[in-house]
């Protein structure tokens, strides 16, 4: 059986479907929020992994479509849906935007401009009172209107942030197998070769910049989802979502899974988020252990979590052969 | 509002932040025109400085002129930090793409962060003006306090001391022929180990003696570390990453802007700022004085 064929999302899916019934409340509340993080984390390896560009400013599009759907919802009583759809669009336009002139930069200068209009984005949301709430931000997002489930058999019976689990679980497995779709066509492996070699790729004929910018604009608008989902989650849309640590925090969980594979930033952030609950149980020093772990990881496990599996699977593999 | 006394005022404090700024972010450009390394654990450096010079003037006893030493304890301290962190770790990633050495850097202000909170703790920390320095000049109207006043000596007269340096010494000569071509460099037989921990150290130098000299004017608290790297990172880029007068330059635009972007509403400074970065970055992205990267 051919690994590459299986679909994958949909196993990851039906296995994170249960949480609710079987795990404790905790865990449904740990799952939803490593849930919509993956989804940031793997939107920006669309860039990262895929086409070689190193944004340090994604969480601006993170943050707009925060902002979209919760100004939306809240302030405007709009359903859920429409706050939903308008997040990718909004980020994705604002990454058409910053990505137009990004682009036209290479390495540590796009990473300079990147964090520029990033920074942008988080001081418009901390100055704007009127739009945003300013520094305050916007707290207590509303919930999604989710009383249809309670006519469902087996749904009826879950709280509320269990049913957003799955609601967002639902949202983010579209995301997943859109974005695998994407990083497997034509398109995707044009990227590939891009990252490769950006100069070769221009002389073969393809239009680098335009490659470059449509995956800016798609890794921001799905960056735009789950901002939007994880202002509901987070019952507040602040300013900080756009502020360039959160942009770094989303490069360390990409890394620590493996910029290489697909499902690398899905497992850098389950495994980041929950370290984090395990060790913020026993020490205020998180920054300390995440900071003495990600030096480890620079130096020991460049591949990350994920590129040391394979790279111990293939020794595996040799050794048997052998 | 914009009387003529209000606005050399402004002038004035835009001055001084852009003195302390040059400070701190003529280390950061001068470590990125010779490793090539963006440095966000330079806010780091700063913040560490201020937390010595506290530690030094409580040893040494406030309101001396003991404050002077402890600037300088605090400095050197810090240059050793970095060179040892230069050293022992950033050197085995000059060869790796620029994420993991910004990454790294990262980790850095990670870990230097909370162990200041670990050592000082939270609260807001403050150290008075050495007595040389107390009291203010009246000039048209404004108070400008002898240390400020002493801060905006002393930045021009650093950057005409590492011009002449740069231009008139070896090592000076060294600095320049790494930021043109470090592989030439090194086939040319130059000791650029020494070089890089060197220059690392030297801005490490300057990053703590930024960050003693500030102690004065500003409250030494968590978080001042990720506060400057941002403000010294728009300075840098305006002026040109790893040109020292280009800084100075960015240096004194930034200080006008955030004391005169307050006159057209209140927030609006610090978005003009990123967007003056923003500009610069796509009109010229090698900065207002600085020269293209090969």
């Amino acid at each position: 059986v051919n690994a590459r064929r299986l679909p994958w999302v949909l196993i990851v899916f039906l296995l994170l479907v249960w949480i609710p019934w079987f795990g404790s409340r905790y865990y449904t509340f740990l799952a939803t929020d490593i849930v919509i993080l993956a989804l940031f984390a793997t939107s920006l390896n669309l860039l990262i992994g895929s086409t070689g560009l190193v944004s340090f400013g994604h969480a601006a599009y993170f943050g707009i479509g925060a902002y979209a759907c919760a100004i939306l919802t809240k302030t405007h009583g709009l359903p859920f849906i429409v706050g939903l759809a308008a997040a990718p669009v909004l980020a994705g336009a604002f990454a058409a935007f910053f990505g137009f002139f990004c682009v036209r930069l290479t390495r540590i200068y796009f990473a300079m401009l990147t964090l520029a209009f990033a920074q942008i984005v988080w001081a418009v949301c901390l100055k704007w009172n009127a739009m945003t709430g300013g520094e305050q931000g916007m707290p207590s997002v509303p919930y999604p209107n989710m009383d249809w489930m309670n006519a469902l058999p087996f749904l009826a019976g879950l709280r509320v942030g269990e049913k957003y689990y799955l609601v967002a679980l639902v949202v983010v497995a579209v995301c997943f197998a859109l974005l695998r779709m994407i990083v497997y066509s034509p398109f995707g492996r044009m990227l590939t070769v891009i990252r490769e070699n950006p100069e070769r790729a221009g002389f073969i004929g393809i239009n680098v910049r335009r490659y470059e910018l449509a995956a800016f604009v798609l890794a921001g608008a799905f960056a735009g989802v789950a901002g939007a989902l994880f202002g509901i989650f987070n019952r507040g849309v602040f300013p900080d979502f756009a502020y360039w640590s959160k942009s770094a925090e989303v490069l360390i969980m990409t890394l620590l899974g493996g910029m290489g594979s697909f499902w690398g930033p899905a497992v850098g952030t389950a495994a980041l988020l929950w370290l984090h609950q395990q060790i913020t149980a026993y020490t205020q020093f998180w920054p300390f252990i995440l900071g003495t772990i990600l030096i480890i990881l620079l130096f020991a496990f460049p591949g990350g979590i994920v590129g040391a599996i394979d790279a111990g699977l293939t020794r595996l593999r040799r050794r048997r052969r052998a | 509002m914009t009387e003529p006394t209000f606005l050399f005022g402004q002038f004035v404090s835009g001055l001084t932040t852009a003195m302390f700024l040059f400070l701190i972010a003529s280390g950061l450009s001068l470590i990125f025109g010779v490793l090539r390394v963006l440095n966000f654990a330079h806010g780091s450096f700063y913040m560490l400085g201020a937390y010595v010079a506290w530690q030094m003037v409580q040893w040494l006893g406030p309101r001396t002129e003991s404050f002077w030493l402890a600037v300088l304890v605090a400095a050197l301290a810090v240059a050793l930090l970095g060179a040892v962190i230069e050293r022992l770790l950033l050197r085995h990633l000059y060869r790796r793409e620029e994420l993991y050495q910004l990454l790294f850097t990262y980790a850095v202000v990670l870990v230097l962060g909370d162990l200041a909170k670990f050592t000082w703790g939270t609260q807001q920390l403050s150290v008075p003006r050495p007595p040389s320095l107390e009291g203010a000049l009246h000039l048209f109207g404004v108070q400008i306090p002898y240390y400020s006043l002493f801060i905006m000596v002393l930045g021009p007269l650093i950057a005409v001391a590492f011009s002449l340096v740069l231009s008139r010494t070896s090592a000076g000569r060294m600095i320049r022929a790494a930021a043109l071509d470090r592989e030439m460099l090194s086939a040319l037989g130059a000791n650029t180990n020494w070089l890089y921990a060197g220059m690392f150290a030297v801005g490490s130098f300057l990053a703590g003696l930024g960050g003693a000299l500030v102690t004065p004017v500003r409250a030494i608290v968590p978080g001042m570390d990720v506060e400057i790297i941002v403000e010294a990172f728009i300075v840098v880029v305006i002026g040109g990453l790893g040109s020292l007068w280009g800084t100075f330059l960015g240096a004194l635009i930034f200080g006008q802007v955030l004391a005169f972007g307050i006159l057209v509403f209140p927030g609006f400074s610090i978005f003009a700022a990123f967007a003056l970065m923003a500009a610069v970055l796509i009109l010229r992205p090698w900065g207002l004085l600085g020269k293209p990267l090969k």
